[in-house]
């Protein structure tokens, strides 16, 4: 392999014009990465203002604008396009391609997000302020009361969901029409399972949020009254469109990270992952279900009771599959010859959080407790440990995890299993106690809040830092594996790794599976 | 299987770029009509359907006696004084009802409002008839101008029989820009 491949472009055209899906993919992980640092940025003004009660730092607008702008590029910047960066570097690896299906859309697909992001972050500079009304953008609050930055918001909504779109389109594409000879479906590694099904949701919920978005835009400028009731509409409407899309959307994040995590623990278990069919079947019913739950996010809006037991028992279905999987995984590390170099306490991490996760999202999905739960901070508890423990600390095992493969280089894994701890301990130490403030009454998204609440907020807010100060760590870590890490060039890094990425040469070269591989 | 392209990629990439463009078309197409045709059928929300009823004559059943509440409600800046003239009425299912609300237009302007009815409990919307209401129209009024604005219901005779209470609801909102600088209503 590899007798007359030609090399990058070099300078700033290889990056514009590249159609490498490695490339790309790096491109993907940086501009993520970068994003978590923005959004991350605005997560620690939060916490400062929280540290005591009453108002210290900003203006009350100015805290609103920053738990929606932390919201929105948390979840469409840091962790989808993180997910897809990886998907770019892995699926072909995985199945054994040359490359994706549709490189210049992938190209495209990447460079529409940065300037998607520039729009929206520039709303912060503009008069009014950036969009103040949560990232769950209800109505009216979006559009009659929406501060003018908010068609910015909308044009930034648009150019990003079709980033998506055309970024699932290109992983379906790929996974449908370029797997090696020899590898079927059932043979496919989970991530790239994972992947496809993630990528369908994707294609069917994102025109949803484009439409959501779209009713605003005609609300607001062209005289429409969707979400209006003087003019015969409904801001329920609204949520219902929404949650449409936003219920699909948090599987959206989590599956791929379920599909990383099922990479990482058969790994170093040094066995096969146990129950391979079972999870490709779970992962297909969660996605099946994640379309029929939307509701469960708003019983509080008068629902009949038909309505809240239905969405109440259809939500307690998705613990089934769910519990699947969790048990798949412990049965994998049964009796394996378990090692725990970082990406598998990462993995652990993971999965002993996203467990505590899943735990309160079943106390949520009750909807007469819910009525006590909803728009606390037990809920912010309860998706921070799905979308921070689940999915961010799996994207993290992820990069440590592939890190070697992609750069030919070790990273430091003293500073790695530091890195993990500290983490470990910031998160829980910032999102644990959110839980009990949540359940005595503190209401989401407030700058200022009772008295009784402030011991637990200071620690929320000590432990947010030490959260947000070792991803400069993870940060600094991954540059001097780039720059100055150990050299390896063992094909398999890790000693228990399977899978078609393993077969290739450590620095993965520019081109892999010119030729594709044969699969047994 | 229909093929697109004999290209499977070129392929696969249409039929999904058909399916995301089926999805958008599918908020507009299916879920908002869909909703309000559920909203409608199931009552909820309370929202009573915005036309006329026109009444089938049937008998008076003196037996029951339901208490028809009213409230009013301004939506946040409609400066309108804007009440009902009885706060509650006691009535028999089947016979018809008058009732009027009252308006004043505080302002030096011309406006226009829109009341919108909610109606609680939510299983009753489907046994309260409208047969005339101001709720059905928008409601010019000039500045300073003052209105009575009629209001004719009938309730149903099949109302269940646990329900003695319903409280008919109306927020008033301004639609003054929305008309004089309105594209396209609803």
């Amino acid at each position: 392999m590899g007798d007359h491949h030609h090399g990058p472009a070099q300078g700033l055209s290889r990056w514009l014009f590249t159609t490498n899906h490695k490339d790309i993919g790096t491109m993907y992980l940086w501009f993520s990465f970068a994003m978590f640092i923005l959004g991350g940025a605005f997560a620690m003004i939060i916490r400062a203002e929280l540290f005591q009660p009453g108002m210290q730092l900003v203006e009350p607008a100015f805290f609103n604008q920053m738990t929606t702008l932390h919201g929105l590029i948390m979840v469409f910047g840091a962790i989808m396009p993180s997910f897809v960066g990886l998907a770019n570097w892995m699926i072909p690896m995985m199945i054994g391609a040359p490359d994706m299906a549709l490189p210049r859309m992938n190209n495209w697909s990447f460079w529409i997000l940065p300037p998607a992001f520039l729009i929206l972050a520039s709303t912060l500079f503009m008069e009014g302020g950036a969009p103040a009304f949560g990232w769950t953008f209800y109505a009216p609050l979006s559009t009659t009361y929406a501060p003018p930055s908010v068609t910015y918001f909308i044009f930034s909504i648009h150019v990003l969901g079709l980033s998506s779109i055309m970024g699932s389109i290109n992983i379906i594409a790929t996974v449908m029409n370029m797997r090696a000879p020899g590898m079927t479906y059932m043979k496919m590694p989970l991530f790239v399972w994972t992947w496809l099904i993630t990528a369908f949701l994707l294609v069917a919920v994102m025109p949803v949020l484009a439409g959501a978005v779209t009713m605003m835009l005609m609300d607001i400028h062209f005289g429409t009254s969707f979400f209006s009731a003087a003019g015969g509409g409904d801001p329920v409407l609204f949520q219902h469109v929404f949650w449409f899309f936003g219920h699909p959307e948090v599987y959206i994040i989590i599956l791929p990270a379920f599909g990383v995590v099922s990479q990482i623990i058969p790994a170093f278990s040094r066995k096969p992952l146990f129950g391979y069919a079972s999870m490709v079947y779970a992962t297909a019913a969660i996605a099946f279900l994640s379309f029929i739950v939307w509701a469960h996010h708003m019983y509080t809006v008068g629902m009949p009771i038909a309505g809240e037991l239905f969405f109440m028992y259809a939500t307690m279905l998705i613990a089934v599959p769910t519990g699947v999987k969790v048990f798949n995984w412990i049965t994998t590390m049964w009796r394996g010859s378990m090692s725990f170099e970082t990406p598998m306490l990462f993995s652990i991490g993971f999965l002993v959080l996203f467990t505590i996760g899943g735990f309160t999202g079943l106390m949520l999905s009750i909807a007469p407790a819910d009525f006590q739960y909803h728009d606390s901070y037990f809920v912010v508890a309860h998706f921070h440990y799905v979308m921070v423990a689940g999915a961010v600390f799996s994207m993290t095992a992820a990069v440590y995890y592939w890190l070697p493969k992609w750069c030919g280089r070790m990273y430091n894994e003293t500073m790695g299993k530091t890195h993990f701890w500290i983490s470990f301990i910031g998160f829980n130490v910032t999102f644990f106690p959110q839980h009990f403030v949540g359940l005595a009454g503190m209401p989401r998204r407030i700058p200022d809040y009772a008295l009784q609440f402030a011991d637990f907020n200071m620690m929320s807010s000590i432990g947010a830092f030490i959260y947000g100060a070792s991803q400069i760590m993870f940060l600094y870590n991954v540059i001097a594996t780039i720059v100055a890490g150990k050299p390896t060039s063992d094909e398999k890094v890790w000693d228990g790794a399977e899978g078609l990425e393993w077969t290739v040469a450590t620095p993965a070269p520019y081109h892999t599976f010119e030729t594709p591989p044969a699969v047994r | 299987m229909i093929r697109v392209s004999k290209n499977p990629t070129v392929d696969t990439a249409a039929k999904l770029v058909a399916v995301a463009i089926g999805m958008f078309a599918f908020v507009f197409v299916v879920m908002v009509p869909l909703y309000d045709v559920l909203c409608d059928a199931l009552g909820i929300n309370g929202k009573t359907d915005g036309s006329q009823y026109t009444s089938v004559p049937v008998a008076i059943d003196d037996s029951r006696t339901v208490t028809v509440q009213f409230v009013a409600t301004n939506n946040e800046g409609m400066p309108w004084e804007f009440g009902p003239s009885v706060t509650a009425m006691k009535v028999h299912p089947g016979a018809v009802n008058d009732t009027v609300f009252f308006a004043r237009n505080p302002l030096s302007k011309d406006m226009v409002a829109q009341a919108i009815p909610s109606i609680s409990p939510a299983r009753a919307v489907k046994y309260f008839h409208k047969t005339e209401c101001f709720c059905f129209n928008q409601q010019p009024l000039e500045a300073n101008a003052k209105a009575e604005m009629p209001l004719q219901f009938i309730i149903d005779q099949d109302l269940p029989k646990d329900i003695q209470t319903i409280t008919l609801s109306y927020t008033i909102f301004d639609v003054t820009d929305a008309v004089s600088g309105s594209l396209a209503a609803r």
